[in-house]
């Protein structure tokens, strides 16, 4: 009771969550700048694996011919996700291809023919609004469109929204907080497609059997919030929540903390409150999917950076080199020092901008050099500063001394496996220490303890 | 571009580094520091420049001939133990005794456990202290404050407020605003620390949780005893907490980083103990004062709360709107 009011004294009356945060600044560069639609490339290289899950069996051969839409990869397990032809054209191989995580995998190259989709994709422009199927016919199709969460995650949507035996969701919260500095892709798409994801929003609270349903949107995005208010008005069950611009508020245990005002348990899962989170653009192409038949595989991308002469967000096919898309939004800026697939704080850093667009891809990010590289690491001098940005109540400076010492027994107990690795105390620590880093590495090793044990 | 750099999240820092702390301390100090300068004039700043001088020049030898030869005075620690030291010494101390209190500090506090992060007592504490038992009268001598004096070695001296309650006077709450008092160069006056601490909490470098905990637990003790027995305790809490060293060592000397616990449910904890053990030094010890004492005792204990005072877990509570 008493942190709950110091609390609001301290951030004010607008919602958010309670541990730790920080506020980066948010540098949204490309806000507001029209969806482009990227060039459609000579070849394309569809990946069959999206990070999570078992990777998807490709189902043609070399010298097939696909269309737009087509199925090229089946999901090969419950958490598993299919995978569509982007393009229509002939097979060129299946071969390994090297992707954004710095990983060689499975990957469909598709030779470009033309733009030829599949007759049964709904390509008209008109919002579709009845939705006429029942719950598992949604689900189904959501299964079938080889959904996976766009926050970045990349979890298969149809698995979030079978809940396990004996739980049941109780609310629907959409994550359009999108608080990751440089990225404005999902602000953008809200802009755009806003009636269209409140559809899609209704479909999903239908597939979940909830009645109710959360936008919650971080106020620095003052006309989505305007406007989705305006929309909700035609919607019933639909809330719109603005929240105070706090990073890491997108993590999922974050967003229900600061909506609901429960924490989900360590090591539990949303549905354990009630709660099922979906990223705005995942309801989006659950819109598609389900009203218009088409499968994901498009999704929009931020390209920006400080020197970035045209920061701005493209609509692109999945396959697409990375470099193609950068290309078309005027090249690699000259003072560039690093390249980052995604946003700042939990991107990952490119060798090469040769990997194709995935459908966890949100966004190109160029960081000049003089930010590019750290400063020296320094002895921890105690300030408790990464203790008060942990919005897991951990103590990273404690978790790196112990990951340090590979005293994996105390970091399973000082609860390690909480991280959520957001990156908060690194970027807070006065002494530049690689705080997460080597969280991470401790959280590899007690992971496999833990998973030996069972 | 020939080379792109890669390297695992996060991208980007804040910016924050250690000397931006210390240089932020520094500035809070300089309230104070002009009264020292301006009621205690040439002695006080022969104290700090000896002692700051001293304190960095030490630093530097040690990590050039018996650490691995990386220096890091730029980063501001050194000079500010240095202040902080001379703010917790008479300002008619002759050179030598603050040259062999600075060696106390940096060599044998602070060096001799890794340097900076790793020592487990405040420097300019431990060294005060050690000063305090080695030439308990210059350490005990204070001058009287005069603006603009010139007088240094040959100052007149009197008791310090709290040395003077104990013979039955109360101190006037203007003075002890002010800084119109005898007492350690930098612990005189209650407004100058006052806005230091205001202008740390406005920077963010400490919360309030040591320093207020420290206050009110001395204000609640001493009301209390008042309360008890009104003769003995004839000062008032508000006059008690602004006597002494104690303004001084609640802001600027408990919440050394370093040697503070780690979550502010250990600083309240601390805050307490420190509250506490000062009280009971200060009515039944030898010396008057006891604040450098307290938080020494309860630098000790910091390790410990550190083990057992965790912060606040996520979904440790579950609240139910």
């Amino acid at each position: 009771m008493y942190s709950i009011l110091l609390r609001k004294i301290s951030v004010g009356p607008m919602k958010t969550f309670r541990l730790g945060g920080i506020h980066p600044p948010e540098n949204k560069l490309s806000a507001g700048k029209k969806i482009q639609l990227a060039n459609i490339p000579n070849q394309v290289a569809i990946p069959l694996v999206h990070y999570i899950g078992a990777p998807a069996e490709a189902i043609v051969a070399k010298g097939d011919r696909v269309l737009v839409g087509q199925l090229i990869g089946k999901a090969t397990g419950y958490v598993s996700a299919n995978v569509h032809a982007s393009v229509s054209g002939k097979v060129a191989k299946i071969d390994v291809q090297l992707d954004a995580s710095g990983y060689k995998r499975q990957a469909v190259f598709i030779d470009v023919e033309g733009d030829e989709w599949m007759d049964a994709i709904d390509r008209t422009e008109a919002v579709k609004r009845d939705c006429t199927f029942t719950k598992s016919e949604i689900i189904q199709k959501i299964a079938d469109a080889g959904i996976v969460g766009l926050g970045g995650a990349t979890f298969p949507t149809h698995v979030k929204l079978n809940p396990p035996p004996g739980k049941k969701a109780k609310v629907l919260l959409i994550n359009a907080v999108e608080c990751e500095s440089y990225l404005t892709c999902d602000h953008q798409l809200m802009m755009e497609k806003g009636e269209e994801i409140m559809v899609g929003i209704t479909i999903l609270m239908k597939a979940l059997e909830v009645d109710r349903a959360v936008i919650g949107i971080e106020n620095n995005k003052k006309d989505a919030v305007k406007y989705f208010r305006e929309l909700a008005k035609t919607f019933n069950g639909i809330e719109i929540v603005p929240l105070k611009v706090q990073y890491p508020q997108g993590g999922e245990k974050q967003l229900i903390d600061a909506i609901l005002g429960r924490q989900v348990p360590s090591g539990a899962l949303p549905i354990e409150v009630g709660a099922v989170v979906q990223n705005v653009g995942t309801t989006f192409s659950v819109y598609e999917a389900v009203q218009k038949n088409k499968p994901l595989f498009e999704r929009i991308m931020t390209v920006t950076g400080k020197s970035a002469t045209n920061p701005g967000n493209y609509l692109v096919r999945l396959g697409t080199m990375l470099s193609e898309v950068v290309e078309q939004a005027g090249g690699i800026p000259k003072d560039t020092g690093k390249i980052v697939g995604g946003g700042p704080m939990m991107g990952r850093s490119l060798m090469t901008l040769e990997v194709p667009m995935a459908k966890g891809s949100a966004g190109v990010l160029f960081i000049q050099n003089l930010e590019s590289l750290r400063k020296g690491m320094q002895n921890c001098i105690r300030c408790t500063k990464c203790v008060t940005a942990c919005p897991m109540g951990l103590e990273p400076y404690l978790l790196m001394n112990q990951s340090e010492r590979e005293m994996w027994s105390d970091m399973e107990r000082n609860r390690t496996m909480d991280c959520i690795e957001c990156g908060s105390c690194s970027y807070v620590c006065p002494s530049n220490r690689p705080l997460l880093d080597y969280i991470r590495f401790g959280k590899t090793s007690v992971g496999a303890i833990i998973r030996a044990r069972k | 571009m020939d080379k792109l750099i890669i390297s695992p999240a996060p991208h980007v820092h804040s910016g924050d580094s250690i000397s931006k702390n210390m240089q932020a301390v520094i500035l809070a100090l300089m309230p104070a520091y002009l009264v020292a300068l301006y009621f205690f004039g040439l002695g006080a700043l022969i104290v700090s420049i000896t002692a700051m001088l001293s304190c960095v020049l030490f630093e530097y030898l040690i990590q050039r001939f018996l650490f691995n030869g990386l220096i890091t005075i730029n980063d501001g620690s050194a000079a500010l133990t240095g202040l902080l030291l001379a703010f917790n010494l008479p300002s008619n101390l002759p050179v030598w005794i603050i040259i062999v209190g600075s060696l106390v500090a940096i060599g044998i506090a602070k060096m001799s456990f890794g340097g900076l992060g790793n020592n487990p007592f405040n420097p300019a504490l431990v060294a005060r202290v050690f000063l305090l038992i080695s030439f308990p009268v210059a350490m005990t001598s204070w001058p009287v404050p005069s603006p603009f004096n010139t007088q240094y070695l040959d100052a007149i001296t009197a008791p310090t407020t709290l040395r003077n309650l104990n013979f039955g006077v109360v101190p006037n709450t203007m003075d002890l605003l002010i800084g119109n008092i005898g007492g350690s160069m930098g612990e005189v006056s209650g407004i100058a620390l006052l806005i230091g601490f205001a202008f740390l909490l406005f920077k963010r470098i400490i919360t309030w949780h040591i320093p207020i905990s420290i206050l009110a637990t001395v204000a609640v003790f001493i009301f209390l005893l008042r309360m008890a027995n009104p003769l003995n305790y004839i000062v008032s809490p508000v006059d008690y907490l602004l006597s002494g060293g104690l303004l001084l060592g609640a802001i600027f000397m408990a919440t050394d980083y370093v040697t503070s616990p780690m979550t502010k449910r250990g600083m309240i904890i601390y805050g307490v103990g420190i509250g506490l053990i000062t009280v009971i030094i200060r009515i039944s010890g030898v010396y008057p004062e006891g604040i450098s004492f307290a938080i020494l005792i309860m630098n000790a204990f910091t390790p410990l709360i550190n083990t057992y005072i965790k912060p606040q877990r996520f979904g440790e509570r579950i609240k139910i709107n």
